[in-house]
């Protein structure tokens, strides 16, 4: 037992000294996702994608600048207890500690929200995360990128009031938000609340209790509703069950709409013929017919450097995702770099500055390889978010075909809620607002 | 030699009444909470700090909770995680609606509502034992957390569930660095964990250990049933409340219901058992074992693929990380079934033997 203890103890010894030999010209980000537990499968996909986009651009074009990205992954178990040791433990990393941070959960994400704050570190939530922390005034270092939870519910709404020929249409239809019982699912109830008022639509909110393997009862409320719509924020699991309870209940799968969370490949095979026909929202398509994915695959995949076991993965939506945040966060260095010096490594508090100032429109997106790959983007000091349009795509039984155009949010409806809220935590927390207008 | 407590000559009773009645024991806790409330907040840096000892004292704290209960109580319990749910939300809610009251005494009365939900769930023990009474506080979980996430007055009407804990002052003084949040948890943590220590040894603690050896037997000699066993589940939930409280604020700072689930009561009864039942020493040891050793082997893993360059794909190492640790839980159990605290005892023997073994 002396052994171990020793073993262990020298073994921490190594770890907290390995990173002493690091250079200087490096820019760290750590890797914080989930390669195990029931959520794998996303965790595993994203993380892969984002290392390989490291690695890309490593290889491609020797970093930013010169400057090389450097990664260490540590695994959270999508477990907010290991995702703050995790992040603990990176956020000092050579050379000048953690770029930002993606910590690939909403309850990791609350949990780091004043701890980034006060270590003058990004915390980038890409699609998930606290929706409020929009508003740059109140949360500085918190991004809620691309689109918050409560932005895209109204883009779905927009997408069924296109289905129905326009929004009054929707007067008196009857929707069925079904949600995954955790912070995550609970998000957009009061977006529809508000927007039912607005539009005259009935919703009603049915939680399927975590993990989501049981939805009998569920299904056979909804039966007796006979909704136009179910809107499904599920997660992992919940999915593919909810589809296959859906074709048992006899309902069509053409009227059941995922958010960006139940809409990938590992959430519909499971559900097999169940699947076909179901619509999902997405800021990030599948594929592998972009420029910067065949980047990918000639820089880091011919040479074997691939982070992906399953090369199949590749281009899935998943993948794509991480990818989405590796340009995310190559990016916002690389503006941090025109204003702080070229070619040095960035501090957390810089690429803040680089992530407020992002501007990734239609040219710079081409210039990217990532032309409808993924949504034009300008963040700001107030406005964290940034994108806020979804794109809706359908199942037909092997793959995800892209049905809309990017759809925008109703960031009128939106962002009044989203500085309430966040004016509500300013004043519990003492907070006063940042004034954007003297921020450069 | 060194351990050896001839020639300590108790003249009055408050020295026979000590709570460590041997000289070397008195030493060792003196010299350990020294070194805990002094070398550590000099020397420990915030990592040490914030994502190790910190967790490593609350996790003890809630363990210890359980080991009142169901150690010393002999009261199977699996909603550990439940009341530290209670403590959590309702020191919120004291700190938010009654802001005037500081936050010693809200932790104070999180407990004590922890403690009645305890006493509530703990009447089913008065007709049950054993398994049955497991299954019975399976619905205090279950319980516990559908209240939180339907009864939107817990959180504060928040859309997510989610809570923000408070900043943490005290008599002016905010404790926001790592240093001083493990400070006030230690210190928290130091007190209770002697005050149980003391309990135990109490006609109170006495009464605990007679109940869980033979209820019957206990019922006999003129123990009251009733008000031991839900006094044990009033004490445990009420640490566990605590432990809850501190979780939320000086831990991680944002506390969502799902963080409380069975899960987690598993795991705090994992380290009771790891730790050893019915042992102060064996809480701290089985929450060190819990929660350190995963941690440990995944820098080890980190440090051993860096060393060898060995490319070794992730998902790999973190598996291996859980199949390890699953490994050790099963041989700790198979060497030591009585926990870690048992070795403990048996060095201390030994060391009282030595160099002369006989």
């Amino acid at each position: 037992m002396n052994r171990t203890t020793l073993a262990i103890t020298l073994a921490a010894a190594v770890g907290f000294s390995g990173g002493a030999f690091a250079q200087a010209k490096e820019q760290f980000v750590p890797a914080n996702f989930y390669w195990v537990g029931p959520y794998a499968p996303g965790g595993s996909g994203i993380a892969g994608g984002m290392i390989d986009y490291f690695k890309m651009i490593n290889a491609r074009d020797g970093g930013v600048n010169g400057v090389k990205f450097t990664w260490e992954k540590c695994e959270t178990e999508y477990n907010n207890a290991r995702g703050v040791e995790c992040y603990e433990r990176s956020k000092k990393h050579p050379p000048t500690g953690a770029t930002l941070i993606h910590p690939l959960s909403t309850g990791i994400t609350y949990s780091l929200i004043e701890k980034g704050t006060a270590d003058k570190i990004p915390i980038v939530s890409v699609g998930y995360g606290r929706t409020d922390a929009a508003d740059g005034r109140v949360f500085p270092y918190i991004f809620p990128m691309i689109t918050t939870y409560w932005s895209q519910n109204t883009a779905k709404i927009k997408f069924m009031g296109m289905k129905a020929g326009g929004m009054d249409k929707l007067k008196g239809k009857k929707i069925v938000n079904l949600y995954h019982d955790s912070a995550y699912g609970k998000e957009t109830i009061p977006v529809l609340d508000a927007q039912a008022k607005i539009y005259g639509f009935q919703v009603t909110h049915l939680a399927v209790p975590h993990p989501g393997n049981e939805q009998q009862a569920q299904w056979l409320q909804i039966r007796q509703i006979r909704p136009d719509w179910v809107i499904l924020r599920g997660w992992g699991v919940m999915n593919p069950t909810a589809l296959k309870s859906a074709q048992r209940a006899g309902y069509p799968r053409e009227q059941i709409i995922g958010v960006w969370w139940s809409g990938a490949e590992e959430d519909v095979i499971p559900a097999g013929d169940a699947a076909k026909g179901y619509i999902a929202a997405g800021f990030n398509v599948s594929g592998s017919n972009y420029a910067v994915v065949k980047d990918i695959e000639k820089h880091v995949y011919a040479k074997g450097n691939g982070e992906m076991n399953d090369k199949s993965r590749v281009g899935s939506i998943y993948y794509n995702r991480g990818v989405v945040f590796g340009i995310v966060t190559v990016e916002a260095v690389r503006k941090a770099q025109e204003r702080y010096g070229k070619g040095k490594s960035m501090t957390g508090e810089q690429v803040r500055w680089g992530l407020e100032n992002l501007d990734l429109n239609e040219g710079y997106l081409k210039k990217l390889g990532a032309t409808g790959f993924m949504q034009p983007l300008k963040l700001s000091c107030m406005d964290h978010e940034g994108g806020g349009q979804v794109k809706f795509q359908q199942w037909d039984g092997t793959k995800w075909n892209v049905i809309t155009d990017w759809i925008a949010s109703d960031q009128s409806l939106v962002r009044p809620m989203i500085e309430a809220s966040a004016a509500q935590y300013a004043k519990e927390k003492g907070i006063t607002l940042r004034d954007c207008s003297k921020e450069k | 030699m060194l351990y050896r407590e001839a020639g300590q000559f108790k003249s009055t009773y408050a020295e026979d009444q000590q709570i460590f009645p041997i000289r070397q024991d008195r030493v060792a806790v003196a010299l350990l909470l020294a070194v805990a409330f002094v070398a550590v907040p000099l020397f420990a840096n915030q990592y040490w700090l914030s994502a190790i000892l910190i967790p490593f004292l609350i996790f003890s704290l809630a363990a210890l909770g359980l080991n009142i209960l169901t150690g010393y109580a002999g009261q199977l319990s699996l909603g550990t995680a439940a009341f530290m749910a209670v403590g959590a939300f309702m020191a919120y809610n004291f700190v938010l609606r009654m802001p005037w009251l500081g936050v010693i005494p809200s932790f104070i009365l999180a407990g004590l509502c922890a403690a009645g939900v305890g006493i509530v769930f703990g009447l089913p023990s008065l007709r049950i034992k054993g398994f049955y009474l497991a299954v019975a506080t399976l619905a205090c979980q279950f319980f516990v957390l559908w209240a939180i996430q339907r009864w939107g007055w817990i959180t504060n009407n928040s859309p997510s569930g989610v809570i923000a804990a408070q900043k943490v002052e005290i008599l002016g003084y905010v404790f926001d660095t790592p240093q001083r949040k493990y400070l006030l948890t230690l210190s928290i943590v130091a007190v209770l964990a002697l005050l149980a220590k003391n309990l135990m040894r109490s006609e109170t603690g006495r009464a605990f250990m007679a109940v869980r050896d033979m209820d019957v037997a206990a019922s006999v000699i003129g123990i009251p049933m009733m008000k031991t066993k839900l006094l044990a589940f009033a004490i445990s939930s009420f640490y566990c409340g605590v432990a809850g409280a501190l979780y939320a604020y000086t831990y991680l700072g944002t506390v969502e219901p799902e963080a409380f689930t069975l899960d987690l009561s598993f795991r705090i009864l994992f380290m009771i058992i790891i730790g050893g039942v019915g042992s102060i020493l064996g809480s701290f040891l089985g929450a060190g074992f819990i929660i350190l050793l995963p941690i440990f082997l995944s820098i080890l893993f980190g440090a051993l693929s860096h060393a060898t360059g060995m490319q070794i794909p992730h998902s790999v190492i973190s598996n291996l990380e859980l199949i390890i640790f699953g490994g050790l839980i099963i041989f700790f159990l198979i060497v030591e079934p009585h926990g870690l605290a048992r070795q403990w005892q048996i060095a201390k023997e030994k060391l009282r033997l030595w160099p002369f073994p006989h």
